[in-house]
């Protein structure tokens, strides 16, 4: 069995503690609900979109400490970033959370970024707690989806 | 060997073995009779409540009816059917005695006390309800006793009403009183709640519903493994419980409903095991509680759920009662002393669960650090979610009790929950 503080390492108990960005924008251009059903945690993502770069990102809501670094890391990380490369970087977490290894190497900025969610791939050896990690990833791509205002469940 | 004289060689120790508390319940030495401990052997198991574990009676007395009297129920005509068959109906009549029905026929062999629920909803509520009729449940319940009543109301058209509970977390009886109208047809109430472990005064309860002419459904998910039940004492129309939570196997639960009661209500499903006599044009139905028990039944199942009856008959379940209660007691104290650490339900009586707290911390973070030391416990809103929102918590992390479980158990709960607040304090 793995260390308990392999999964809880001193970033994710910082963020979990002091998230960054925990705040609501007042005029969004886009913005989504994620619901993990399992736990009942909600975060609310917020975005605002300059054609297709983030200029602002955001979150409100209440979640376990991994829900909560994760989404406090996810809005340092993807501000400057554009729509592409925050898919991009999903793409690469989600197969990291799950235990994967990613068949397409990143683009060597995003790379660098991919580094800093290091942390977060502990819980791939918890898999009741995969979906506290991508549950703000999940609104986020719901908000990018346009599903304005929608709830994404991590079901 | 045979299943039927399994009970007799059991290998749990009789009561009064002594040490621990309880006065008649020694659970250091009870855990020798739970294989899930030998192969767990740093296992700290706190989560009777959703699933207790399973005594080596039940588990090898199953698997000795498969290896030794094993055919379907009902049917045949030969030796082997008809010792199925008696097995069986054998442990109804143990389920019977259990909860002390006075009649055999009012016990219903169901899959778990959701499906009890059910089938109280989808073939009494129909026959009796009409559009304006109203349940009455309080907010304690669990999911299993509120959502069947929502799929009811929007079929035909009854109301769902809810009995609030107080600031401390117990049904208020005089809110309850209140909520009762001349429209009331159906109280339905939980016995303990899941998520708090309170004790609810189901007796009242059923004295003030009778008096207005409704029917009762006790939800005994948690009493059932925790004190003894007497449905006439209690006078309640319908009682419902499940096998896993009473060390039994999953899969097997009871209705019991008052013979008057059953017999008017039409079948639930329809199949075979249920009827006297099937043509294309009609069919006739069995009386209860055949009619009740579509298809073939989990034959396994009920004569496990009679064994485990056995195994709490044999350890007394006033003994038990004592063990939970003062167990409960003990870990009130414990936990009290934990900063930060709030318990739900204080003031109220509460039997055999300890949900909490932990401020700052949330408890799918207490409940992993508490694995990590080996304490197996629930985490999240328990299937009573709007109990919990109503505390104003979006869950909380839960312990509760089985006879095997001792204060050395709720010592190191409370060791792996100060472990939990210092590494998440901020």
């Amino acid at each position: 069995m793995m260390d308990l503080r392999e999964l809880y390492q001193d970033i994710i108990l910082d963020h979990g503690r002091r998230p960054r960005n925990f705040r609501t924008i007042e005029h969004p251009t886009h913005f989504a609900q994620g619901y993990n059903p399992l736990c009942g945690d909600r975060v609310t993502i917020y975005l605002t979109l300059d054609g297709d770069r983030i200029t602002d990102i955001s979150f409100q809501g209440r979640g376990c400490a991994i829900s909560t670094a994760a989404a406090s890391l996810m809005t340092e990380i993807l501000r400057g970033k554009t729509i592409g490369d925050a898919r991009a970087l999903f793409a690469q977490f989600h197969v990291r959370v799950t235990g994967g290894e990613p068949t397409e190497a990143l683009a060597e900025p995003l790379a660098e970024e991919m580094e800093r969610l290091e942390p977060l791939t502990g819980v791939k050896a918890y898999p009741a707690r995969v979906k506290c990690a991508t549950l703000s990833w999940h609104a986020l791509e719901a908000a990018l989806s346009g599903r304005d205002g929608s709830t994404v469940k991590t079901e | 060997m045979t299943t039927a004289s399994l009970p007799n060689d059991r290998t749990f120790p009789s009561p009064a073995s002594g040490g621990g508390l309880g006065r008649g319940l020694d659970p250091r030495r009870l855990r020798r009779d739970f294989p899930i401990f030998a192969n767990n052997p740093d296992l700290v198991f706190l989560d009777s409540a959703a699933s207790a574990q399973k005594p080596r009676s039940v588990i090898d007395g199953i698997a000795e009816y498969y290896r030794t009297d094993y055919a379907n129920v009902h049917r045949g005509v030969y030796r082997l059917s008809a010792r199925s068959t008696e097995l069986y109906e054998e442990a109804r009549d143990k389920v019977r005695r259990f909860l002390n029905a006075a009649d055999r026929r009012e016990i219903v062999f169901v899959r778990n006390t959701t499906e009890a629920i059910n089938l109280i909803a989808q073939s009494w509520g129909p026959a009796f309800l009409r559009e304006g009729d109203e349940v009455l449940i309080s907010e304690l319940e669990h999911h299993s006793n509120i959502v069947p009543w929502q799929l009811l109301r929007d079929r035909i058209g009854i109301r769902l009403v809810v009995a609030p509970i107080d600031p401390t977390g117990g049904l208020d009886l005089s809110s309850f009183e209140a909520a009762l109208s001349p429209r009331t047809r159906l109280v339905a109430v939980t016995h303990v709640a899941n998520a708090t472990g309170t004790l609810v005064a189901v007796e009242r309860v059923v004295q003030l519903a009778h008096r207005r002419g409704a029917r009762v459904l006790i939800d005994g998910s948690q009493a059932a493994p925790r004190l003894p039940v007497d449905v006439q004492a209690l006078g309640c129309d319908f009682y419902a419980f499940t096998g896993h939570k009473v060390y039994g196997p999953t899969g097997i639960g009871v209705l019991y409903a008052r013979l008057d009661v059953l017999s008017a209500m039409p079948p639930y499903q329809g199949g075979g095991e249920m009827i006297l006599h099937v043509s294309f044009d009609k069919t006739e139905y069995q009386e209860p509680p055949h009619r009740f028990e579509a298809g073939t039944p989990d034959i396994a199942g009920a004569i496990g759920l009679g064994l485990a009856i056995d195994f709490i008959e044999e350890l007394g379940r006033e003994n038990i009662l004592d063990h939970e209660e003062e167990l409960t007691g003990y870990g009130v104290d414990r936990l009290s002393r934990i900063p930060g650490l709030r318990l739900l339900g204080a003031g109220q009586r509460r039997l055999g669960i300890l949900s909490f707290d932990l401020e700052g911390v949330h408890p799918h973070d207490v409940a992993q650090v508490l694995d990590r030391h080996h304490v197996a416990v629930r985490a999240g809103h328990h299937c009573a979610q709007p109990l919990i929102e109503r505390l104003g918590l979006s869950g909380t992390t839960r312990a509760s009790l089985g006879v095997y479980n001792d204060e050395a158990d709720i010592d190191r709960l409370a060791v792996a929950i100060e472990a939990a607040r210092e590494m998440f304090a901020r």
